[in-house]
């Protein structure tokens, strides 16, 4: 899409002085137009902050986040591997009430109702919008993986939303006895941080490497290829030659069943005993987006331009929950589209210039220290999709240098993000 | 008030420890070269100005956050009032690690390692401080310079509110506090800098590759619009 600013502010500041009042009719007969926002992640909190702090008190923001302090998932596989503690993961929302008067309610967010237009929150309350911001992140799929259910997430842990099931997954990889193994179901696409399960997978090999250097490491995976392999499977072998071995579908890796009593892991039949099972279940978009019945499959299709619902014009989606096109699902993605969705949402609703959309992804990865790797790409909006315009990844044989300066990058990038998402 | 404690704590300790080396001395037109990857912000010599960074004429034994009309950051507004002065031994620190001496620097530096490094630098900025009658009468001796661009895409006055939503693909990774850690700071910038350096990233001139994805789909004016808008940023 070619774009010329100059028309298109004009238009847009025309368009702004035509519509301006129509806009003053609120929710609730309110004097300032109000925006939800449920999940208070790279997303969520990203969006909060954003209309917040760029509408100068114009527009009402409550965010609906059950927890108090949010422990990112990104970097989370780096405090397996001991190079994070899990207090650097945390960030509270106090910042974004405080500074950016945003209402920050910590409740969870289990109804909505689109004709009212309003949020029913677990602890009896509802919460009036005009516009909605769904970024609830990712739940799991009822019967993904066989034998495996929630109720065996302590025998079993998942670790795939950072917090407790972190640090249990820390515990028994530390607990395991020596020359043991451990095993990993690996998720289906698409799924939250698709290089994110073959990072744990080093940062599990580099703990085991300096406490059981006899341990193995077990991956069912049902997928024929994943994010940044080369550069993974290049940086295990030189790094853990001989530990990891990764079972894809055409062995059977795409047929598994898990016994979470008797700590087996059946692969296409060929059941073997393992002393931590890491089961990442295929996934779907958070609960409270289903239950708003805005999605299509697992699911929340999107319009690229504004992440509105493709089914609520008045509903926006953002990161692992929406189905947007080419974008990987990432805490990057989701602060991208945060910001093009609060930018969209506030023109909608104060007359504020609405410029065009423009998305970036960054993922890094750790795979020993100081050998970081990354891959991106940028994007754009078309009619039918976020399109991936032009990219880049690392390159297998990178001088050290390189690959020191890419993991201290991330490190940088860690800072930026958290700053741009909790102020 | 405890910063200020602990910082002038640090100084006086890195001061004892210091004076062992502080006679050796460096070779100066080593460091001339090794002062390269200083000048991409800081001017020295005849008619140096500030940039990214202050101009670093007669840096030796000047009360730090002294160069007239730079910005500083908070943290070096912090340490100047904690007293630091620039002498030897606090500038071998500060550019063996520039965050360990003043925290939340922008200086996005991440420091020189070898002390023979660090003397040999320091041997040439002393150049600029000892003798300022000998500084030659010609163009700045390091100019921040690396890349060409025409006049007249410098001369696009940039819109800061545009910058500002474009900003938002910048503020993924640099903070715009100035804090500065594995990403560099862009705080600040003086635009035309900001501009030459985006440009020679867009060009393929500065090679890292996030920077020329981001920078390789910027027209000229969205350039000049995040460069207004970095300049001024609270």
């Amino acid at each position: 899409m070619k774009f010329n600013r100059r028309a298109f502010i004009g238009t847009a500041a025309a368009a702004a002085s035509t519509f301006a009042a129509p806009l003053l009719v609120r929710a609730d007969g309110h004097a300032k137009p109000r925006v939800v926002i449920v999940g208070g992640g790279a997303g969520g909190a990203t969006a909060a902050r954003y209309i917040a702090k760029d509408s100068n008190g114009e527009i009402d923001v409550t965010l609906i986040e059950p927890t108090r302090t949010y422990y990112t998932c990104f970097f989370s596989n780096l405090y397996l591997g001991g190079f994070r503690s899990m207090e650097s993961l945390g960030h509270s929302y106090g910042t974004l009430a405080g500074e950016y008067g945003i209402n920050v309610v910590h409740d969870w967010a289990t109804g909505v109702d689109r004709d009212a237009k309003t949020v029913a929150t677990a602890g009896g309350h509802t919460i009036p919008y005009d516009r909605l911001i769904l970024s609830p992140g990712i739940d799991f799929v009822d019967g993904a993986v066989a034998g495996w259910d929630v109720t065996s997430q302590n025998a079993m842990p998942h670790a795939y939303k950072a917090g407790s099931q972190t640090e249990l997954l820390r515990a028994q990889i530390e607990a395991m006895p020596q020359g043991g193994t451990y095993a990993m179901v690996a998720p289906p696409n698409p799924f939250r941080c698709p290089p994110g399960p073959y990072e744990r997978v080093s940062m599990v090999a580099h703990m085991l490497k300096e406490t059981n250097p006899t341990a193995k490491i077990l991956i069912a995976d049902p997928k024929e290829k994943f994010s940044k392999q080369g550069l993974f499977e290049a940086g295990w072998n030189d790094h853990y030659a001989g530990m990891i071995e990764r079972v894809g579908p055409d062995f059977g890796g795409d047929n598994v069943e898990v016994d979470p009593n008797a700590m087996t892991l059946s692969i296409d039949g060929d059941v073997t005993n393992v002393d931590v099972c890491n089961v990442i279940p295929a996934m779907k978009a958070g609960k409270i987006a289903e239950i708003a019945g805005i999605t299509e499959g697992n699911w929340a299709p999107v319009n690229a331009a504004d992440l509105s619902s493709k089914m609520d014009e008045n509903i926006h989606v953002l990161g692992d929950a929406c189905a947007q096109g080419d974008m990987p699902k990432s805490g990057f993605s989701a602060n991208s589209q945060a910001k093009v969705c609060a930018n969209a949402v506030r023109g909608a609703l104060t007359g504020s210039t609405v410029f065009p959309a423009r998305f970036a992804n960054t993922c890094w990865s750790l795979i020993d220290t100081n050998d970081g790797v990354k891959v991106g790409a940028s994007y754009e909006a078309t009619d039918e999709k976020i399109a991936k315009v032009d990219g880049f990844i690392s390159e297998v044989g990178e001088s050290a240098e390189v690959r020191q300066a890419t993991f201290e990058e991330s490190v940088g990038w860690y800072d930026g993000i958290t700053a741009d998402m909790f102020g | 008030m405890k910063s200020v404690v602990s910082y002038i704590m640090a100084v006086s300790t890195v001061a004892i420890a210091a004076v062992a080396h502080a006679e050796v001395g460096g070779d100066a037109t080593r460091g001339e070269d090794l002062y390269r990857q200083c000048a991409s912000c800081h001017q020295i010599g005849a008619d140096a100005v500030d940039r990214v960074g202050p101009q670093l004429n007669g840096i030796f034994d000047r009360a730090a956050g002294q160069s007239d009309g730079f910005r500083y950051s908070r943290g070096m507004e912090r340490a100047a009032a904690g007293g630091l002065v620039w002498t030897y031994d606090t500038l071998d620190a500060y550019i063996e690690d520039p965050r360990s001496l003043v925290s939340n620097t922008r200086m996005s530096f991440r420091g020189l390692e070898e002390q023979q490094d660090r003397d040999d630098v320091l041997a040439y900025l002393r150049l600029f401080s000892d003798n300022p009658r000998d500084i030659p009468e010609s163009a700045p001796t390091a100019a921040a310079i690396d890349h060409e661009v025409a006049p007249e895409i410098l001369a696009i006055v940039g819109d800061p509110a545009y910058g500002e939503y474009l900003s938002g693909e910048c503020t993924a990774c640099h903070q715009t506090s100035g804090a500065a850690s594995g990403i560099p700071s862009i705080t600040h910038w003086p635009s035309e800098d900001f501009v030459i350096a985006m440009h020679a990233y867009k060009d393929g001139v500065r090679l890292h590759p996030v920077m020329q994805m981001m920078a390789g789909r910027l027209s000229n004016e969205e350039i000049a619009a995040l460069a207004a808008y970095f300049k001024d940023i609270e």
